[in-house]
């Protein structure tokens, strides 16, 4: 949160322990929240400030988790809709651990393969696997490539 | 353990060794029996004439046995089991699986739940890569591959033989023509692969333009399901017709090639001239399917 923030009051209060993902691409917070499974039917207790003024970006988003540490592979999923995304980890009010997020180099389970004719889009037991490319998302088993969008086939 | 799942998974070495494999299964420079007590399932489950019974026959040429399903509907798919567990428990009768399945990624993911090795006969819109290694077969028995013009005509947006055949002749250094009707031109994710991989790729508006450039035509089917009505269809089908007439002109040693069935897309006529070549690649498929066998159950 910028210094210009403080001084107007803190736009969400901080939080004990838990995750604070800040610096999300504006306007992503929500879909960040989707890639990590978090939905209005699950316990966690958020935060969620949108186009928060940002020195750095601009504008950005901010999501603070209550009493859950991400882990490294869920916050690398993030990567894919921010990639300058900071994770600060929070126990008792201080910042134990502050990290980047890294591109996975393979995702799986969490974007649906656009491809209807997909093996991974029928009842069979397995995951969608995406190998993550420069051009795009390529899907290991039908060879689909997901360009552009990838928060619309977020499962 | 060897599995055969796409075209995209062999380099230049792999497709040469196997290309040689099939030549000296074709030229009968073998052991007999190689494949004795050996029992293979081929599990198809979308209809095939031509890739079944070939495997069936190259199996049965080394000495080896098949059992088989010829349709979901005798299966226990139509139970509701799935695909996954049909390849578990099937591959704890046999030493190989040959695979067809309507769905794209199938033989991916039969791989990956199977305990013997499992070859891809082809899998719904997706990877047949036999059927590119018996075109590539069929070529090499008549030119090298490096640096030929190959031509790819029809409908170059869904037809799977010509992206995978396209793939493979990226490792030869050739340069690729392609002549499609508007709406079946080739996708550009695999245009652009092409091009990554140092291929160059030039689109033509007609088969007239190029045919006279070309070492080898891939024809492939225009599918009538394509189209909206027939008529359409029809308006299409016979602009991108090869007929003796339009071969004039051609390079002596042009091959025109079709993975077969063939439409319409294929003057009968063209039959009886030197360049037609599609009968004979349907019959390489028996050494190519040979090879495959026998490199997985080695």
């Amino acid at each position: 949160m910028s210094r210009k923030d403080t001084a107007h009051g803190l736009l969400v209060s901080p939080i004990r322990n838990g995750t604070v993902i800040d610096h999300i691409t504006a306007g992503e917070a929500l879909n960040v929240l989707r890639i990590l499974g978090i939905t209005g039917s699950t316990n966690e207790c958020l935060s969620i400030a949108t186009n928060v003024e940002s020195r750095r970006l601009g504008k950005k988003d901010i999501v603070k988790i209550e009493n859950r540490e991400l882990r490294k592979e869920e916050v690398d999923r993030i990567a894919l809709l921010a990639p300058q995304a900071r994770i600060n980890i929070i126990r008792e009010y201080e910042v134990v651990e502050k990290k980047g997020v890294e591109i996975p180099r393979v995702i799986k389970g969490v974007v649906r393969c656009p491809n209807p004719g997909c093996i991974t889009n029928t009842n069979e037991p397995v995951e969608s696997t995406f190998e993550v490319l420069d051009k795009g998302l390529h899907c290991l088993y039908c060879d689909w490539l997901i360009k552009g969008n990838i928060a619309n086939h977020i499962i | 353990m060897y599995h055969i799942i796409s075209i995209r998974d062999f380099e230049r070495e792999d497709l040469d060794h196997l290309l040689d494999r099939a030549e000296v299964f074709e030229t009968g420079r073998y052991t007999p029996g190689l494949l004795k007590d050996r029992l293979v399932a081929l599990l198809f489950f979308e209809p095939s004439t031509r890739t079944r019974m070939s495997f069936a026959a190259a199996l049965a040429r080394l000495g080896g046995q098949s059992i088989s399903v010829d349709s979901v509907e005798a299966s226990s798919i139509v139970k509701g089991e799935t695909l996954a567990d049909t390849i578990r428990v099937v591959s704890g009768y046999v030493d190989a699986i040959v695979l067809r399945h309507p769905k794209e990624g199938a033989a991916r993911l039969a791989a990956e739940f199977s305990s013997v090795p499992v070859i891809n006969a082809g899998d719904g819109a997706g990877q047949h890569p036999s059927q590119t290694l018996l075109d590539l077969y069929t070529i090499r028995k008549s030119m090298p591959l490096d640096g030929i013009d190959a031509g790819l005509l029809g409908d170059l947006r869904y037809g799977r033989t010509a992206h995978s055949l396209a793939l493979a002749l990226s490792l030869y250094g050739v340069t690729l023509h392609t002549i499609a009707p508007t709406g079946l031109e080739m996708p550009v994710n695999i245009a652009v692969e092409l091009r990554e991989r140092g291929v160059e790729v030039v689109e033509h508006a007609s088969v007239e333009e190029a045919i006279r450039e070309l070492d080898v035509l891939y024809v492939t089917r225009i599918q009538r399901e394509r189209f909206p009505d027939t008529a359409s269809y029809y308006n299409v089908a016979s602009s991108y017709r090869i007929t003796t007439q339009l071969l004039e002109g051609v390079r002596d040693h042009l091959m025109i090639l079709h993975p077969l069935p063939r439409a319409g897309e294929i003057d009968p006529a063209v039959d009886r001239t030197p360049y037609a070549r599609y009968f004979e690649q349907a019959r390489n498929g028996v050494p190519v399917r040979m090879a495959l066998l026998h490199e997985v159950m080695r």
